[in-house]
């Protein structure tokens, strides 16, 4: 094949993929800083020109750092626990327990459903008065309490629902790499008389860091992307308390039709996500391919 | 032979980590037992177990009658297919383009592609409404799936699986006179077939499941997934009947869940497939 024939087959095959992709990530994203710069047509005044002022709102806007402040709250308090949680799993899995095939079927189930039926189950789960947590906590004699009703346990409320949903999903990834250790290693490390623990912390642990990045980077996106449950269970309340960024997003847009203002926050959102992918890129690819 | 298996657990150590692990085990499938029990029992029963408990059906068939679910499931169905089938086709060209042809500016549209992995279609929301809104689709099927048809994840994965297959093979079906185009579907798409099936489970089980964007952009029973019809229908107060919300969530999940449980296997392996670059 000649080159510009390679050139031509090339382009051809990357057309409908490119254009694609162009108009529905890269022109939106885009169009969408565009937009951060207008204020929000209504029936009586076209879109105008503002420059930064629905920067300026949005650094005037309460509701806008409580939602960032609650999201950061909420990665922090479910990330590194699923990560352990799946680590733990995976580790069990993989050993020789009795009945782990069943146990990865439990530790599993919840990452096939939907999480709008993973919210409505644990909505009911969490339900004041006949809910299955009241039940529980009435049988050893506490007070009864509106889990999902107080700001105080709300947020906390919802990260159970996350990390029971994604550390099955992470497990899979722990236990890909497990499996394809070598088994030499193990051999060698008893033969150098090292411990169980210690063969852990010092081989399998920095062996499985590749793996930790790429679940640590999917929980980061999915803890700004995924924001079903808090449709399904708190819309939010109560008092903003379980308002996530992408969820208030969701009610500026199309709640309150204010699709500039919406725009302005998603471009926050997007410096997330940004962020998050160059760290991923420049710092801590770098780091951990040390073979 | 696997790695731990020198450094098994032994004695009292095993029991202890077995007994965590079951432990675990039954928390993680509390929630859904606790589902079923309510979805499959009486409402007077739905909080109280006691083991003669009689079985029944009804609150599936109040919930199947209380909303149009026949229709969702149709739409949903419509839905996976459509997304899946276009996927397949687009990533396939794209990712033999990438891994098997020189031409200019081919790393930097790698590079482009991968930005949609970060930037998912999911938090481009407002924007993509303005364009179904400007192309005159809202409220379409079309329009839940148009913006997930070009996958980089798809691109990426089949990309890799491209690059492993021998150069030898290539060029051995190109002196016998095969075609770019005939050795793409003579050479590659067979060697490819696990990745192709990795693929395909995890898109149809995120689009089944996919609910904020199909919630955004449609407006009616005719274009509503089952995700987006099981929200309407629980949130529109059913007399807070939980048995029958519960039996719709399990009816929702259900397709996926069953065939879950059957190609157990088969889901697991390709998950840890998709996961590994």
């Amino acid at each position: 094949m000649t080159r510009t024939t390679q050139w031509v087959y090339g382009w051809l095959m990357l057309l409908p993929a490119l254009s694609l992709l162009a108009l529905f990530t890269h022109y939106p994203a885009v169009a969408n800083l565009w937009h951060s710069f207008f204020s929000t047509p209504r029936a009586a005044r076209p879109a105008a020109f503002v420059g930064l002022d629905n920067y300026r709102v949005l650094i005037d806007d309460p509701i806008f750092w409580q939602s960032l402040s609650n999201n950061l709250w909420y990665a922090l308090g479910t990330i590194p626990l699923s990560i352990v949680i799946a680590l733990a799993m995976a580790l069990w899995v993989n050993g020789r327990l009795a009945g782990r095939g069943l146990l990865r079927l439990a530790y599993f189930t919840p990452t096939v459903l939907p999480m709008i039926a993973v919210a409505n189950i644990w909505l009911f789960f969490f339900t004041p008065e006949y809910g299955l947590l009241e039940q529980i906590t009435r049988w050893f004699g506490f007070a009864t309490h509106n889990w999902l009703g107080s700001k105080s346990t709300a947020l906390p409320a919802l990260m159970i629902v996350t990390i029971w949903k994604e550390a099955g999903f992470f497990m899979i990834f722990y236990l890909a790499a497990l499996q394809s250790m070598s088994p030499h290693l193990a051999e060698a490390a008893a033969i150098e008389g090292a411990s169980r623990w210690h063969f852990f912390r010092r081989v399998t642990l920095p062996l499985l860091m590749p793996t930790t990045l790429f679940v640590l980077v999917n929980a980061v996106i999915n803890a700004f992307r995924l924001v079903d449950h808090v449709v399904v269970m708190t819309r939010g309340g109560p008092d903003n308390a379980t308002s996530l960024l992408l969820f208030y997003i969701f009610e500026t847009g199309f709640r309150f039709w204010d699709s500039s203002y919406a725009a302005t926050l998603t471009m926050v959102l997007l410096a997330i996500l940004a962020t998050t992918a160059l760290l991923q890129f420049f710092v801590l690819d770098r780091r951990v391919h040390y073979q | 032979m696997s790695a731990t298996a020198i450094y098994q657990r032994r004695g009292s150590a095993l029991a202890l980590e077995t007994l965590a692990a079951w432990l675990l085990g039954i928390l993680w499938v509390l929630p859904l037992v606790f589902a079923f029990w309510t979805a499959f029992h009486p409402a007077e029963f739905s909080t109280r177990f006691a083991l003669g408990a009689p079985l029944t059906l009804d609150n599936f068939v109040k919930a199947w009658q209380a909303a149009p679910f026949a229709r969702y499931f149709v739409n949903t169905v419509l839905l996976v297919t459509m997304i899946l089938a276009a996927q397949l086709v687009l990533v396939t060209f794209a990712a033999y383009a990438f891994a098997r042809f020189e031409f200019p500016g081919r790393d930097v549209l790698f590079a482009l592609v991968l930005v949609q992995l970060m930037v998912m279609p999911d938090v481009l929301l407002v924007e993509n409404y303005r364009t179904m809104t400007a192309l005159g689709i809202k409220d379409t099927i079309l329009a839940i799936g148009l913006p997930y048809f070009a996958s980089a994840f798809g691109i990426f994965l089949l990309r890799q699986t491209f690059k492993t297959v021998p150069k030898e093979l290539d060029e051995a079906a190109r002196v016998e006179g095969c075609s770019p185009l005939a050795t793409l579907w003579k050479v590659y798409v067979p060697l490819a077939r696990p990745t192709y099936l990795a693929f395909a489970l995890v898109s149809v089980s995120y689009h089944w499941n996919n609910f904020l964007w199909p919630l955004i952009i449609t407006n009616s029973v005719e274009s509503r997934p089952v995700t987006v019809g099981l929200q309407v229908f629980s949130a529109t107060d059913q007399g807070i009947d939980w048995s029958i919300i519960n039996a719709a969530t399990l009816l929702s999940a259900g397709p996926l869940l069953i065939a879950f449980l059957l190609f157990q296997r088969q889901f697991v392996q390709s998950f840890m497939r998709a996961g590994i670059k």
